[in-house]
């Protein structure tokens, strides 16, 4: 599967990270290099093997839904590149 | 003083030869005045303070053995009021607001931090050169990698600039520097150490480990990081032996298997050469030689670089320039911060990785590349389950090739084709190590074993035996 351009614009986008048009054509020929190398899954046989998610085929714990940290909310907005009245804060989205 | 081991350490301090300041100092002393840029910060007042501390605790008689012991922690483990990058710009003015349990458990015993080291930027890498923060220079040839990702922590250890250091392994990042600076490392099975604190890269594959001079030290050392977190949901509830206890154990009838697919083409003469020659060590020592087939570790490479970018292109989606970490300056709108503090906060390695990752798990092509590697996954870890029916351990080189030059590398799948030694341990959850096992011209050459699942202290005990026959682990760099 061979990727160009306007679909490297199109993943870019996705994992929301800018591509300046002069480093498009590069970036499409990386991406390219490294996928050829991964392309290679598809000539595995790979029968009927079970999807492994988790090498120790372990399940996810789960534990009682209640509180059991403090509210640490101050320290952890002390390093927010901008808060205000206990918000993060982001460019205007609604006028 | 800096060629003692954590053992020796132990027995000093214990014997007040020397105060935990007087070392603490010591060390200190020989990073500031080192070129290796194996640090990224240097915690020179909180060590201090520390070690006085340690100093009043074992005085008292309040303290364990590690109380007051020096060590240099990857900076990938969240460290309180302490800046922690993990190799990013990104992370460049992140003060964590807490600490990692692995941190947590080392501040417990009363353990001194002397700083944070140098790392490929959030661990993805293979020599180091991915930092924000600059290359590190290998010590025994300033020319040549380290090793990656926790290539400044095993560069520390092997200057002597801290008696240990912590690392981690999500393809290799703790086997292959210690490899190619000529230290012991030891990747546990998949649960062992908390990955809480521990900044993700890939979470299915990633886990702490122990970067020392000896095996006796990485036994010691794991006794302190493992154990269960209810923090981490993947850490195993299992009971923690004590892994210096099985060292001494005799290796007689030890069945070793050796992988036909580890020696063949692409292995550098020098380190078939050093392998084999470790090889007929414990042949000597009465273990019984095998050849086996781990038949698809030559997928290995495809399977770990979709696995684990898909895995980073998830986790690293939190850094959006929202609550912590870089911002770009004066965004117009909610979609230019997200995209110009992520382009403009990640260096080029972790950008290609999030994009393959993007890509690989988008709409359409999740069968081809997710579902199919997670498929060839499960053929790696039966191949290694046949094996353990067959040996006990398996050995190999850790990496193809010796420590090469800084910068001439500069291709992505050139460089993610050297990993093929280390990936499929990670892909499968096993535990690994690499020891010193000699020299090709003037660079350190490691040997690796593998064990089944929980198998750490069958393995510590196997490479202690090593090092009880040979005296590669005790070599140190000159000095300039």
């Amino acid at each position: 599967m061979s990727l160009d351009n306007k679909k490297v614009k199109e993943i870019a986008h996705l994992a929301r990270l800018n591509i300046e048009d002069s480093d498009i054509e590069q970036a499409t020929a990386e991406l390219n290099n490294i996928l050829s190398l991964m392309d290679k899954l598809g000539e595995i046989d790979t029968g009927d093997a079970e999807p492994m998610a988790h090498p120790l085929k372990m399940s996810q714990r789960l534990r009682e839904d209640k509180v059991l940290e403090d509210d640490l909310s101050e320290e952890f907005q002390a390093i927010a590149p901008k808060t205000g009245k206990g918000h993060f804060l982001v460019p205007t989205v609604i006028e | 003083m800096h060629n003692l081991t954590v053992a020796k350490i132990i027995k000093g301090l214990k014997n007040k030869d020397f105060s935990s300041f007087e070392l603490t100092q010591h060390y200190l002393d020989r990073i500031k005045n080192s070129d290796l840029n194996a640090f990224i910060s240097i915690t020179e007042d909180e060590a201090l303070s520390q070690a006085k501390e340690a100093d009043k605790k074992i005085t008292k008689g309040d303290s364990s053995i590690l109380t007051g012991m020096p060590y240099a922690h990857k900076d990938i483990f969240c460290t309180k009021g302490v800046k922690t990058s993990a190799g990013s710009k990104m992370l460049d003015s992140f003060i964590s607001p807490y600490d990692a349990t692995v941190t947590k458990k080392l501040n417990n015993e009363n353990m001194v931090m002397l700083g944070k080291t140098n790392m490929d930027e959030f661990a993805m890498g293979s020599s180091n050169e991915n930092s924000y923060f600059g290359p590190v220079q290998n010590p025994w040839d300033i020319n040549k990698v380290p090793g990656g990702s926790s290539g400044g922590s095993a560069a520390a250890v092997a200057a002597r600039l801290s008696p240990f250091a912590t690392g981690t392994d999500t393809g290799g990042s703790i086997r292959q520097p210690a490899s190619l600076c000529g230290i012991t490392g030891l990747k546990p099975t998949y649960g062992r150490i908390s990955r809480y604190g521990m900044i993700a890269y890939a979470s299915s594959l990633d886990q702490a480990g122990p970067m020392t001079q000896t095996v006796e030290d990485a036994a010691i050392i794991l006794n302190a990081m493992a154990g269960f977190d209810k923090h981490d949901s993947t850490s195993a509830n299992k009971s923690v032996p004590d892994y210096t206890q099985c060292l001494e154990n005799s290796i007689n009838g030890l069945k070793i298997g050796l992988p036909k697919e580890y020696f063949s083409e692409g292995l550098d003469s020098g380190v078939e050469k050093i392998v084999m020659q470790s090889i007929k060590e414990y042949e000597s020592m009465g273990a019984e030689i095998k050849e086996i087939s781990l038949p698809n570790s030559v997928h290995a490479i495809p399977a770990y670089y979709i696995v684990a970018p898909c895995e980073c292109s998830s986790n690293l989606s939190r850094f959006d320039g929202v609550r912590y970490g870089y911002r770009c300056k004066a965004p117009k709108d909610l979609n230019d911060l997200y995209l110009r503090s992520r382009s403009e906060g990640f260096g080029e390695e972790v950008k290609r990785r999030i994009m393959i990752g993007a890509y690989a798990l988008s709409a359409g092509y999740y069968d081809a590349y997710y579902l199919k590697a997670q498929k060839v996954r499960q053929l790696i870890s039966e191949d290694f389950k046949k094996a353990f029916n067959k040996v006990d351990v398996i050995m190999g080189p850790v990496s193809p090739t010796v420590a090469f030059d800084l910068g001439s590398v500069k291709d992505p799948v050139s460089m993610y084709l050297a990993d093929i030694y280390t990936l499929s341990v990670n892909l499968a959850g096993l535990p690994g190590m690499s020891i010193p096992a000699g020299f090709s011209g003037n660079l350190p050459v490691g040997l690796q074993l593998i064990g089944n699942h929980w198998s750490e202290e069958l393995l510590l005990n196997v490479a202690h035996q090593f090092q009880m026959r040979t005296d590669w682990h005790n070599n140190s760099p000159a000095e300039k």
